[in-house]
């Protein structure tokens, strides 16, 4: 387990991404689908450009969680697999790095769909 | 007045006339749903890694995100995730959950349509953007790396 | 021959109001006018499986009610005219299966309980049918998915966006018979100041609503002040601020008597941002709170003004501004003396 400070970072990074979020959300209205796409391209870039990693050693959770964290794993998967496999790489890395979460939401996704069915909003 | 300037004038007046809400309620909001729900993905790979201390970090890292999924899903499911992201906005859209959520919830929802062209099309309706660009991205960044 | 400049059409030969009808869901069944309401969904799937088929289901129980209501049977009908939000207006074509009516399918989006009064009025004034069921309905989840997002995403509604009412009103026009009469009718123009949010329809409506209103004043004579009740279909809050700061620049002042059925259906504490919306907003507050107060002659004169925002979801995905229409029209209590049928009162549920 990591000293409880941590947590406080974790939490407070994590919260500012959210925030800044919440910012373009009110100030530009955003849809969701936009939302989504900007933060994990600025995660692609961030992970590009070689300053993902110091970020992620210092907030972790804090911005692994976030789906800026899914686009540094695209970007990462796709450098560490051209670095091992050439050209081959630019098509496999980027994939397969998330594969995980992206066959979970998906696998979930159509589980909970076939079992559950949509309730109208109370507010 | 042609009807351009009309038009701008009327949006301009519109916009004056929205009343302005309290901006900082949402974002603590956000802030505090956003960093818990981080915190938790935190707790949860320190005890993955606690449990199993040979487990490579991307590992326990994708397992955190499957497990936030699998929540986020499972709330989708029972109703609960809508009623929580009111409060919460970006805090649950911008973790790993929104997205979850985004393809959970088209599912659910367009089931009534039919399996493949209801459930199964209509899924990404909303995460189909993020996947979509994240590939394209992945390329160009292996691309530009297979160049430099 | 009327004059071409004038919008407005006036009925000689009284077309009556003898059976009106409203069936809401359970939100709006706790809201301010729930005491109004003929009938009150327990669930919003009405017993169905999809939440479009508890949309025609409200159609049919509305015209059903209507019918009982006006105290003639379902042969009697002559023509059965009714509309929607939904795409090709699936739920009031396919509710008119179960009639063995002629069916007339009208698109106003929100106005079309005033268009299909106005145009009902219109044919039993000319003596063409006799029996009219007039009947609009929306659904807040059947609109929600076709229009928004899926009902369990989790997004938060922008603080200008209205709540799609869930509820279906019908009301039976007659050339016959006892209950508040229509006088006349304004169609109103097709008008688009360049609003383009699809989360901020009062503002969309509000100059629609302004011109429709203008043009019946001008053509009627009138000015606010001659009505017992101004009500406007779904503007919500800041629709019907923006409507009110526009007839006042044309000179016209809109007061106490001015209401919108979107800012009433709901009340302070339910969490629906500017208000209701939606044909059903003004088909339920017509046939249940303003048709029984004019019946009971509380109201004298009541302007009925019901404002649609013309959009798709295709059209507001290529980024066009969206169109708004409002059409007028004005109901007056009326008691034939000679007829002396004792029609029973509506009783509160």
């Amino acid at each position: 387990m990591l000293p409880w400070y941590e947590y406080l970072i974790v939490f407070g990074t994590g919260g500012l991404i959210c925030m800044i979020g919440q910012i373009l959300v009110i100030t530009t209205k955003i849809t969701t689908a936009r939302i989504l796409v900007l933060f994990e391209l600025i995660g692609c870039f961030l992970a590009a450009i070689n300053i993902y990693e110091p970020i992620s050693a210092f907030a972790k959770a804090g911005i692994n969680v976030p789906i800026v964290g899914f686009g540094a794993s695209l970007a990462k998967g796709a450098i560490n697999a051209v670095k091992a496999q050439g050209i081959l790489g630019i098509f496999t890395g980027g994939i397969a790095s998330v594969a995980g979460g992206l066959a979970a939401a998906i696998g979930f996704g159509f589980l909970f769909g076939s079992l559950f069915k949509a309730k109208t909003k109370k507010f | 007045m042609t009807e351009l300037e009309r038009n701008e004038r009327y949006n301009k007046y519109v916009e004056a006339k929205i009343a302005k809400t309290h901006a900082w309620p949402s974002l603590f909001n956000a802030f505090c749903f956003g960093g818990i729900i981080c915190v938790i993905g935190q707790l949860f790979n320190d005890m993955l890694l606690s449990i199993f201390p040979t487990m490579a970090t991307q590992s326990a890292w994708t397992l955190t995100l499957i497990f936030l999924i699998f929540v986020a899903s499972f709330l989708t499911g029972l109703g609960v995730f809508d009623k929580i992201a009111v409060y919460a906005g970006a805090g649950t859209i911008i973790p790993i959950t929104g997205f979850s959520n985004s393809i959970a919830s088209p599912a659910m929802e367009f089931k009534n349509e039919g399996i493949v062209f209801g459930m199964c099309a209509k899924m990404f309706v909303i995460a189909g953007p993020v996947i979509v660009f994240g590939t394209v991205a992945s390329i160009i960044v292996g691309l530009i790396y297979l160049l430099v | 021959m009327k004059d071409l400049e004038c919008q407005t059409v006036f009925f000689k030969n009284k077309p009556r109001i003898i059976g009106n009808y409203s069936i809401v869901g359970p939100k709006e069944g706790k809201g301010s006018l729930k005491n109004y309401f003929d009938y009150i969904m327990k669930d919003d799937m009405f017993g169905e499986k999809t939440y479009e088929k508890a949309e025609r289901k409200m159609v049919e129980q509305a015209v059903m009610g209507a019918v009982y209501n006006a105290n003639i049977t379902p042969k009697e009908l002559n023509l059965f005219m009714s509309g929607d939000l939904l795409n090709q207006i699936v739920t009031s074509s396919f509710a008119a299966r179960s009639f063995d009516v002629p069916y007339v399918g009208l698109f106003g989006a929100c106005s079309t309980m005033a268009e299909s009064l106005a145009i009902g009025a219109c044919m039993v004034n000319a003596g063409y049918f006799n029996n009219i069921a007039c009947a609009t309905a929306s659904h807040f989840s059947t609109a929600e998915r076709q229009f928004r997002y899926p009902l369990e995403l989790g997004n938060q509604r922008p603080p200008t966006s209205q709540w799609t009412v869930t509820g279906a009103g019908c009301c039976i026009l007659s050339g016959k018979g006892n209950g508040p009469i229509v006088t006349s009718a304004t169609f109103g123009k097709v008008t688009d100041w360049g609003i383009n949010d699809v989360n901020n329809m009062g503002s969309v409506m509000a100059p629609s609503c302004a011109s429709t209103m203008i043009a019946h004043f001008k053509d009627t004579n009138t000015t606010p002040d001659d009505y017992d009740l101004i009500v406007t279909g779904d503007l919500g809050k800041l629709g019907s601020e923006i409507l009110i700061d526009l007839m006042e620049d044309h000179g016209y002042k809109l007061g106490i008597n001015y209401n919108d059925c979107g800012q009433v259906i709901y009340n302070g504490k339910q969490s629906v941002l500017m208000g209701g919306s939606g044909c059903g907003c003004s088909a339920s507050v017509l046939n249940s709170y303003i048709l029984n107060k004019v019946r009971a002659g509380e109201y004298k004169k009541v302007l009925f003004i019901a404002t649609g925002a013309l959009l798709s979801s295709t059209s507001t995905q290529q980024g066009d501004t969206i169109p708004g229409i409002a059409h007028a029209v004005v109901i007056e209590h009326f008691e034939e003396k000679i007829i002396n049928t004792s029609k029973k009162t509506k009783g509160r549920k």
